[in-house]
């Protein structure tokens, strides 16, 4: 019933695997993958846990419609208590893993505890077993994969895996799976090394069946495949120029967060945009997209896959990055790129390639390179901490560099690893990092996309654009085109957005797809294959309970009304120019019309009523 | 125009359709000297485990089917060949005269000079009467002797094993199947079947079969005898010419045949076990005695029986078998060339191996044991000769990547995909 | 005239819809480990490659197969693995030069690609036109020939590989006429 109805624990301190049913009663609240794993997480962890202690748990989940053809149907997430926000922590992945893991049989996996010792589980459908790594610990994901891919002598194998950074404890670090797709996140690959597991390596080849209605599944996802091919957005847009179609649109706003957010526009956006990727090189004559690529069943395909220009100063003699490998998406092109002045696409295309050789999030580690650039500006910190480079804001070589010891964590790497709000505490200027309850910002300012704003300050796993993406309404018109300088009706829209988006987290589909499809396309889809009665309403109330679900854990783990909120410079330091020149982010006029829309007192608190009405 | 076939095997049954099809007004006629319909060797394995009855083995399934086309098959032995009148002496009396003759005749097991070979209770398998005995005798509980651990005695192992005999296994090379794999292959099989509790003896010698009180005993080098209830006899193979003794017919291993499947003698060709045809990888004449080989043999006799001219540029020897589940493979050159090079990786642990040797920038053999996907490309890439260029070092760094290599280099896919 | 599944590359994302359909159609599931088709990915090089059976005119699993169990089906042109007759033997996995017929350690039986029985699954469900069923000319056939010339010929000239049908009898890669 599109569900594998099982779960794999492994008690990673006892060296154990176990099957185990998965509770259905959950799953009929929850539905699956971010929701259902988070009701695991919540009920089996103390939320006052060290996220990076033994006590902390990890879970890999799939949805529903994971490993199906519904179009986009192969989304995984990383579960857990982040150790850079304190909060519950949901990363979530395309790639190929997740459907492998469906096809083997399983819904999810359960870590907990602690290895003793460096190990990696392999699963082979019911199989599953816990292996050394000794031999893998101290490597790349890129060396990680080659050499699991070589030792089980199976081309097929699907891995999911931590970097060397992650090892080194940097709080920045993601599971990257498929050699560059990324549970990027809150440092969900920071707590996976810390419980000394290195990889997760998965082959299925039982497969996905038992749909309630077979055939109507097949139907609904055909016609919703030809849905968004007909669509401007994903059917054009995104397969032609990825999430990088927003470089130039964004800019054009004046919503570019510039040089650590200091500016809203960034007069090298052209260089590094999705169309700047199309163009040939100068010096090799190729452009840097190769082609574009799909994750498992994706008929979007937004993925880039590029080269670097292999006279480029940042590979010369380093034939390993020759080749072609994941490329860059906005969010880490902007991080990378904008909030760190630096307009070199082969510079920030190799240091993507490097952040995904060693599992460092991108967003974050460009953001925290451009604090640094900040302090280093402010004379806070010199090149005596630097190790003798020259961390000015554009400075190229110095990204390159910064990138190179964060992998590896060495030298002023080990700074930049603990992100942000860590790095700017550690030498007094907390004002200067751009985050929200420790996670760094994307790349959208909420002063000239307010609804934007209020997503970041209510994030339940810190400033993220992907809880509640408003920039569909607010720049794109989907579904309906809202101003994105005003505050009315935001907080609405952004409840709405929050609930739909835990919604399809939950379901196994990319949530890409809503740019192209609204609940009323979702919803028969999930309904043909998964038991029950799966209604737009309902499907709603599964993503506004996830969402109080997940609000009640960062609540019990400490977290306040308080941590609601924006960096002080978005709420006094007015855009200096563009549309949005002279607004702040208007949080204050958003958010208490959100809480009490979301049935929490004005302390950001839930109220009973609330709790009965979602069965919480 | 009379072609006569003598064989009744997979090299004669598509050497005989191959000859109806593009001769339609020949006349065409099968000799066999056993009494089924024609059949298949390859599925006695399956017969012997149960999965098919005799029926399944047959190389046709419809039972008019020689009639439909119009192939006479008569049920005699050939004992010998006239070559200057062209006339066949057969077992039963009669003679049979022909315009054309293809030698199908294939091979027959080995029996190596033991004493008690002979005795009841000794078995081969290779024919349908063999199975019959096999199932006869070797019944849940019985101890079974297998002499041999070649290509043939690897793949009935199954089936032996899954009737529930006690089975021990004597090979008197070092490792088992030595004519297909390597140490490093070969001892992994050992290990596998070791592991699935059937008793593996390499560098064991029988040295007589007793009958003691209707129970036999199989006294083996280094002093072991083994009680047992059944002997099973796989020593190999080989082609049937004794019958071809002064008929002037050049015999070597096999019948010679030239590039055209011609014997030395006018309108006499050879196919299948009992010809030495060309090899693909070394150029020169073997008998391969696979059934690929026997396939490509008769269609190229067939054609230039019937007055084409069709040049066979040689098989590659290649083999897959199953050995208690363990599928493993072997293809042309698997044990290198003189100057040339390789690429191993073992995952001894999960029973996984896989060999690649090179002639400069060319594949010419390979051996691969635990995998089944697209293992056919490794006789595409030795078969195509094809140069791999920068796909050469990509294959040495990680030899699983043969199918990429392939479709890079073979395949206009890979042409038009630009990875070549 | 048959037709043919044409496949191009170059427009391939990898999303593996085909393989999924494919599983579906065949197996009842979505497993795309038990796909007929496949997607290869290079990923050094950023491309990916679907492949599948050419259903080749003089096919090697046919001619190889000890039992009958690989038939020529004659509305499609389709080399049919009949899976009642399969032994299991897996002599067709080792002759086809192509790699494209598999064993299914499952059913104890080999498979390959049928065509769907003339309405090819994968076609229909590739979202960018990287697979289409399609007139055999209009396939590519003899572009794949020629390439298959320069890539193959080396020694055997004159050598054919998945020749168009109508073109008579063809041979393997290593016989000459």
């Amino acid at each position: 019933m599109a569900w594998a109805r099982k779960l794999l624990r492994v008690n990673l301190t006892d060296g154990t695997v176990s099957s185990e049913p998965l509770n259905m009663a959950w799953a009929d609240q929850y539905l699956g993958q971010r929701g259902l794993a988070s009701k695991y997480l919540v009920e089996e962890i103390d939320p006052r846990c060290d996220a990076l202690g033994s006590d902390n748990k990890l879970i890999m989940a799939t949805g529903p419609l994971t490993g199906t053809m519904a179009s986009t149907g192969g989304r995984y997430s990383v579960i857990t208590k982040s150790p850079l926000t304190g909060t519950i922590a949901c990363s979530n992945s395309g790639g190929f893993i997740g459907a492998e893991l469906k096809a083997a049989g399983w819904d999810m996996i359960i870590f907990e505890g602690r290895s003793p010792k460096p190990v990696y589980l392999y699963v082979e459908n019911d199989q599953a077993q816990l292996l050394p790594a000794n031999d893998l610990w101290g490597q790349s994901v890129w060396e990680t994969d080659r050499l699991l891919h070589s030792k089980h002598q199976d081309p097929a194998l699907r891995i999911a895996c931590v970097g060397r950074a992650a090892e080194q404890g940097a709080l920045i670090c993601g599971v990257i799976n498929d050699l560059h797709r990324a549970a990027g996140r809150s440092g969900v690959g920071t707590v996976m090394a810390s419980k000394h597991l290195k990889a997760v390596a998965v082959r299925g080849t039982k497969g996905v069946g038992n749909l309630k209605d077979p055939i109507r599944f097949l139907k609904e996802t055909e016609y919703r495949k030809r849905v968004l091919q007909q669509n401007a957005v994903t059917g054009q847009g995104l397969p032609t120029y990825g999430t990088q179609v927003l470089m130039n649109v964004i800019n054009e706003m004046g919503a570019l967060p510039t040089r650590n957010m200091r500016e809203v526009k960034f007069e090298g956006a052209g260089n590094i945009s999705g169309e700047a990727m199309h163009e040939n090189r100068p010096g090799d004559g190729r452009p840097n997209l190769t082609t574009n690529a799909a994750c498992f069943g994706c008929t979007i395909a937004c993925g880039r896959i590029s080269t670097v220009d292999q006279g480029h100063f940042s590979v010369k003699n380093k034939p390993k990055y020759w080749g072609s490998s994941g490329g860059l998406e906005y969010e880490a092109a902007w991080a990378l790129g904008t909030d760190t002045g630096v307009d070199d696409l082969d510079a920030i295309t190799y240091v993507n390639f490097l952040c995904n050789e060693d599992g460092l999030d991108p967003i974050s580690f460009g953001a925290t390179v451009a604090a640094a650039m900040e302090l280093f500006k402010d004379g806070v910190i010199t090149t005596e901490q630097t190790g003798g480079i020259d961390l000015q804001f554009g400075g190229a070589q110095a990204l390159v560099t910064m990138a190179e010891l964060t992998c590896r964590g060495e030298g002023f790497g080990r700074d930049l690893g603990l992100g942000s709000r860590k790095l700017c505490e550690k030498y007094g200027r907390p004002e200067l990092s751009m985050t929200v309850k420790g996670q760094e910002f994307p790349a959208y300012d909420p002063r000239g996309i307010q609804g934007m704003g209020l997503t970041y300050a209510t994030s339940n796993r810190g400033a993220c654009h992907l809880r509640s993406y408003t920039v569909a309404s607010e720049v794109l018109g989907i579904p309906v085109k809202t101003d994105p300088l005003v505050t009315e009706g935001k907080a609405e829209l952004v409840k709405a957005f929050q609930d739909a988006t835990a919604a399809v987290d939950s379901s196994g589909l990319c949530v890409f797809t809503t740019f192209g499809w609204s609940m009323e396309d979702i919803a028969p889809q999930i309904d043909a294959a998964c038991e029950g009665d799966w209604s737009v309403d309902k499907l709603l109330e599964v993503g506004e309970r996830v969402w109080n679900l997940e609000r009640d854990f960062n609540l019990r783990a400490g977290l306040s009304a308080a941590d609601d909120t924006l960096p002080k410079r978005l709420l006094t330091e007015p855009a200096n120019t563009g549309p949005a020149q002279g607004r702040v982010a208007d949080l204050g006029k958003m958010l208490p019309e959100y809480y009490q829309l979301r049935g929490w007192t004005a302390d950001g608190e839930l109220t009973q009523d609330t709790r009965t009405r979602l069965g919480l | 125009m009379h072609h006569v076939i003598i064989g009744a095997g997979p090299a004669g049954v598509v050497a005989a359709e191959t000859l109806r099809k593009i001769d339609p007004g020949c006349r065409v006629t099968l000799v066999g000297d056993e009494p089924e319909p024609p059949y298949s060797r390859m599925a006695i394995p399956y017969l012997l485990v149960g999965n098919i009855a005799e029926p399944g083995s047959y190389l046709r399934k419809t039972t008019d089917h020689y009639a439909r086309k119009e192939i006479g098959v008569l049920q005699d032995r050939v004992v010998s060949v006239d070559t200057q009148s062209k006339v066949l002496t057969l077992e039963k009396g009669r003679t049979l005269s022909y315009d054309k003759l293809l030698l199908a005749c294939g091979s027959t097991p080995v029996r190596p000079p033991i004493a008690g070979i002979d005795l009841p209770g000794v078995v081969n398998c290779w024919t349908l009467d063999d199975a019959r005995a096999i199932i006869e005798r070797a019944k849940a509980g019985s101890d079974v002797v297998l002499v041999g651990a070649g290509f043939i005695g690897c793949i009935i192992l199954e089936a032996l094993a899954e009737r529930g005999v006690n089975l021990t296994v004597l090979e008197m090379g070092d490792r088992m199947v030595p004519r297909m794999m390597n140490h490093a292959a070969g001892d992994m099989l050992k290990r596998w079947c070791e592991s699935k509790g059937v008793t593996v003896h390499t560098d064991t010698r029988v040295e007589r079969i007793d009958d003691q009180g209707g129970r036999l005993v199989v006294s083996a080098s280094g002093g072991r005898t083994l009680p047992c209830d059944l002997v099973i006899s796989a020593a190999g193979v080989k082609p049937n010419t004794d019958f071809l003794a002064g008929s002037g017919i050049q015999i070597d291993q096999g019948v010679l045949v030239d590039d055209y499947l011609r014997t030395n003698l006018e309108d006499i060709y050879a196919a299948g076990d009992v010809a030495q045809g060309r090899d693909f990888s070394t150029g020169q004449f073997s008998v391969q005695a696979i059934q690929p080989t026997a396939a490509d043999h008769a269609r190229v006799a067939a054609v230039n029986m019937a007055g084409g001219s069709l040049r066979h540029i040689g098989s590659i020897n290649m083999n897959v078998l199953a050995t208690l589940g363990l599928i493993s493979t072997s293809f042309g050159l698997w044990d290198g060339v003189g100057g040339g090079d390789s690429v191993e990786l073992s995952d001894s642990k999960n029973f996984r191996y896989i060999q690649l040797q090179f002639d400069g920038e060319r594949l010419v053999g390979a051996t691969t044991l635990g995998m089944t996907d697209h293992v056919g490309v490794l006789r595409g890439l030795i078969q195509t000769r094809v140069e791999l260029g920068v796909w050469k070092e990509k294959l040495r760094k990680d030899p699983m990547r043969l199918m990429e290599a392939y479709l890079a280099t073979v395949q206009p896919i890979g042409y038009n995909a630009r990875v070549a | 005239m048959y037709r043919a599944l044409r496949l191009e590359p170059e427009k391939c994302t990898g999303c593996l819809q085909c393989e999924m359909a494919c599983s579906y159609e065949n197996e009842g599931v979505f497993v795309p480990a038990k796909s007929r088709i496949k997607v290869f990915t290079f990923h050094h090089e950023g491309r990916f490659a679907p492949y599948t059976c050419t259903q080749c005119d003089e096919a090697w699993c046919m001619h190889a197969c000890p039992v009958e169990a690989i038939v020529l089906d004659e509305a499609t042109g389709a080399k049919l693995v009949h899976e009642e007759t399969c032994v299991g033997c897996k002599v067709c996995t080792i002759a086809c030069p192509f790699g494209t017929v598999n064993y299914n350690r499952d059913s104890g039986k080999v498979v390959k690609c049928d065509l769907c029985g003339g309405d090819p699954w994968c076609a229909k469900a590739c979202p960018t036109g990287a697979i289409t069923f399609v007139e055999e000319d209009a396939a590519g056939m003899d572009r794949m020939r020629a390439w298959a010339q320069q890539g193959i010929v080396g020694l055997a000239s004159g050598a054919k590989t998945n020749a168009p049908r109508d073109k008579g009898e063809t041979l393997p890669t290593y016989l000459e006429a």
